[in-house]
């Protein structure tokens, strides 16, 4: 397990959800899917989720799924109204340039040291 | 009229006797799913969960009502021309319909297999329209029923217990 605050640094990522504590925020594992059927049927609760999908309705998938951070890869930023609504239901929102294929890796090897 | 019924193992006869004795539910909840608005699609979903998440139900329980309820919402949205969802809470499950005004579908069984899909482009540039939608609402549900035909309106049910 790591921290988003971790994370966050190891991939230069921009938090879009300073009022969620990072610090409190706990990575075990991650899904990385753009079709949002396929998140709901195969990630599982407390799992981050990696894509590059940034509108509103990612927000409802995270929160039927249990998903509590959401890191949009390729630099992909979400708008003030997708980030209130994150807000909402106490889903990070994490962006960052790096592509999802770094994204993973880099978390997948934080996860294994 | 085409119909389809599937039954997770040993809920065929609970949920025949929930059918037939019809009894009234504790709390119920309807919503109205308008016609390709996906910010008002998950509207009720969220209203659900929500309300259940207050009542205590267990977490696990709540997460497969939730996806099969949003997958279902999501459905009449992109595929019909509008419906509307209808909640009931009992005791011990939840029984959710979905009822829209068409136009069908015309194989449902078809429908069902992962992968088949006929979304159009914007909903398939959204994200939707893996055509895992259905399989979805079947994996976390204890019973589903579908009616519909190419022409008339398409009713989804789904029933979930909570213990
Ligand atoms: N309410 C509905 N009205 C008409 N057709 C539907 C409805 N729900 C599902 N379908 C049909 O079933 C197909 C499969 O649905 P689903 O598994 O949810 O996949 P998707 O929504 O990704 O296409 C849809 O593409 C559509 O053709
Ligand atoms: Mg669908």
């Amino acid at each position: 397990m790591i921290k988003l605050t971790e994370y966050l640094t190891a991939i230069n990522g921009i938090n879009h959800t300073p009022a969620l504590d990072p610090d409190a925020v706990e990575i075990h594992g991650a899904y990385v899917s753009d079709m949002l059927s396929d998140v709901m049927g195969s990630a599982k609760p407390d799992e981050a989720w990696i894509t590059i999908m940034k509108h509103l309705n990612v927000i409802a998938v995270a929160s039927m799924t249990g998903i509590p951070v959401i890191i949009f890869a390729k630099g992909n930023t979400p708008d003030a109204a997708v980030c209130d609504k994150a807000l909402e239901e106490s889903i990070s929102l994490v962006s960052s340039t790096l592509s999802t294929f770094e994204l993973a890796g880099i978390l997948y090897n934080l996860l294994r040291s | 009229m085409a119909e389809y019924w599937y039954y997770a193992d040993g809920f065929e006869e609970r949920v025949q006797e929930q059918l037939h004795n019809n009894p009234e539910a504790e709390v119920d909840l309807d919503f109205a799913i308008p016609e390709k608005d996906f910010n008002t699609a998950g509207k009720g979903s969220s209203e659900l969960k929500n309300l259940l998440k207050r009542l205590g139900v267990d977490s696990d329980v709540l997460r497969r009502i939730a996806v099969a309820s949003y997958e279902a919402e999501i459905n009449v949205a992109a595929h019909s021309k509008g419906g509307v969802m209808k909640s009931a809470v009992h005791d011990d499950l939840i029984h959710v319909r979905f009822e829209d005004d068409g136009p069908g579908i015309a194989d449902i069984e078809q429908a069902m297999i992962p992968g088949y899909s006929t979304a159009d482009d914007l909903v398939r540039e959204l994200g939707f329209g893996a055509g895992l939608g259905l399989p979805n609402i079947k994996k976390n549900s204890d019973a589903m029923h579908i009616v519909s035909d190419i022409g008339s309106s398409t009713l989804l049910e789904f029933f979930i217990f909570f213990g």
